[in-house]
């Protein structure tokens, strides 16, 4: 019955209004059908990737990584946690290995506005609640890796920086999503720019944020250049996205609350 | 397996003689934007090739009974459906460098090459010649691709497929890097060149001019006409 209705559509002249209608419910309806089967097949390998690749990256900007140990073991030294970017606090009643901070910053119920003049990362709102990730030598927090994120010149780079127990100093710095030029912003990719970072000095004496990418290289006999690393040749604009960036999350607007308290309390505020 | 002449004609012909980038010159735009590394040139010439064939012979198989009034509209469609499978399949079996394609994966979709397949050749002819020809105008665009990628990121990044080839003055090498291969225009000269090139041996190849210069007359003085 229905194969001969078929039939017979299929044998209409290709011009008639039905013909056309049917071929093109057909037409949607079979893709339809074979993009959500490719969708949800592929989910579960598609959120382990996305997983691993964020635990791979935590571990790289941390310096964690090591040769012939797997990503997950390594992970075990790490702690995350959810704070409160306002208040400084922990939030204990929201599941810190499943947050996604992402997926929150685009929830006008979990984001806040950052105001214009305030917005000099470039991302206009921010999620409520931030992931933290404590590397742990038992009891001892042994460093703080914070989540930042701001715009360069095509794209918003999402990363993370690394600070040593005193919040102050960087271990690492390092991002898993931009869409920079290859070969010139696209350098925030290169090794050799990511280790000007370790040890730099993040805050000045009176705890304000110092931290400067200077255009061309740091003159290391300069009194400032333990705040001071190279920008990126011939990618000014993502250079001043970078050090953007940091200003806000390491700033008033971000993490100084909370990094003040767990100077105060060595992790445990 | 022996390919009657006519399927070997549309798998090896696009490569050279009748190649979509260099003589057909489309699909130029992402061939700009996905050549600064030679990985993730592969990986969208493999992506463009999938789509191409299977948007073909799909096509193909339904063409006797596409109305003509929305066979562009279905194209689309099959085409569409087609790169978000493709695009879902790197993102769970080639995570890193799905990332670096981004959106170019997504943009197949409004690549010349398999539209202009679909219209040009698998609304005329059978499904497997059709998909072979997909394959060959897939190659075909791959081989440009991976040229260009091969130049543009040895000179411009001094490396191929991410392993340093020639050390960079900035990780204390003797290679000044060329930051201009990995700028779009780059390639625009890299394909230039590689038009020039195909055209000079397969001279067959160069349109006819759409306006003939007229010879000029002298005026000098002593002759007079």
């Amino acid at each position: 019955m229905i194969k001969d209705k078929f039939n017979e559509m299929l044998a209409l002249p290709n011009d008639s209004k039905q013909k056309t209608i049917f071929v093109a419910l057909a037409a949607c309806l079979v893709c339809s059908v074979l993009v959500s089967f490719a969708a949800v097949a592929l989910k579960p390998m598609q959120e382990a990737n996305k997983a691993f690749d964020k635990k791979r990256n935590i571990l790289q900007i941390a310096g964690l990584m090591e040769e012939g140990k797997s990503v997950d073991e390594l992970f075990k030294q790490i702690e995350p946690r959810v704070v409160n970017v306002e208040t400084g606090e922990y939030v204990d009643d929201v599941d810190a290995a499943t947050y996604d901070q992402r997926k929150a910053s685009n929830d006008p119920a979990q984001n806040v506005l950052i105001s214009a003049d305030n917005d000099i990362a470039g991302i206009k709102r921010r999620a409520k609640y931030a992931s933290v990730y404590l590397v742990k030598d038992g009891d001892a927090v042994k460093s703080y890796i914070l989540p930042i994120k701001g715009y360069g010149l095509w794209s918003t780079l999402y990363g993370f920086i690394a600070l040593e127990a005193d919040a102050k100093t960087v271990v690492g710095l390092g991002y898993y999503e931009h869409a920079e030029t290859p070969g010139l912003g696209g350098e925030v990719d290169n090794p050799g720019w990511k280790a000007k970072w370790i040890g730099k000095q993040v805050y000045g004496p009176d705890n304000q944020v110092m931290i400067d990418v200077v255009k061309g290289a740091v003159d290391p006999a300069s009194k400032t250049a333990i705040y001071e690393v190279d920008g990126l040749s011939g990618a000014t604009l993502t250079s001043v996205g970078v050090e953007n960036m940091l200003h806000y999350w390491l700033g008033e607007q971000g993490f100084t609350t909370y990094l003040n308290k767990v100077r105060a309390t060595g992790g445990e505020s | 397996m022996k390919l009657s002449p006519e399927a070997k004609h549309n798998l090896l012909d696009p490569l050279i003689g009748n190649n979509p980038i260099t003589l057909q010159i489309l699909g130029i735009c992402s061939a700009l934007a996905v050549t600064t590394s030679l990985k993730t040139a592969l990986l969208m010439s493999m992506a463009l090739t999938l789509v191409t064939a299977f948007s073909g012979a799909s096509i193909s198989a339904i063409r006797n009974h596409i109305p003509g009034s929305i066979r562009i509209i279905v194209q689309m469609t099959i085409i569409a459906s087609l790169v978000i499978v493709v695009d879902q399949l790197l993102k769970a079996f080639a995570y890193d460098t799905a990332k670096q394609l981004s959106v170019f994966v997504g943009l197949i979709i409004t690549n010349c090459i398999v539209m202009g397949r679909a219209e040009a050749y698998a609304m005329k002819n059978p499904p497997g010649l059709s998909f072979l020809d997909g394959i060959g105008n897939g190659l075909g665009y791959s081989l440009i691709l991976i040229v260009v990628a091969f130049f543009r990121e040895l000179f411009g990044a001094g490396s191929l497929m991410g392993y340093q080839i020639l050390p960079l003055t900035t990780e204390g090498g003797w290679y000044q890097s060329n930051g201009m291969l990995l700028l779009p225009p780059s390639a625009f000269f890299i394909i230039g060149i590689m038009i020039w090139v195909i055209r000079t041996y397969q001279p067959e190849q160069n349109e006819a001019p759409d306006f003939v210069i007229h010879e000029s007359h002298s005026h000098s003085a002593g002759e007079s006409h």
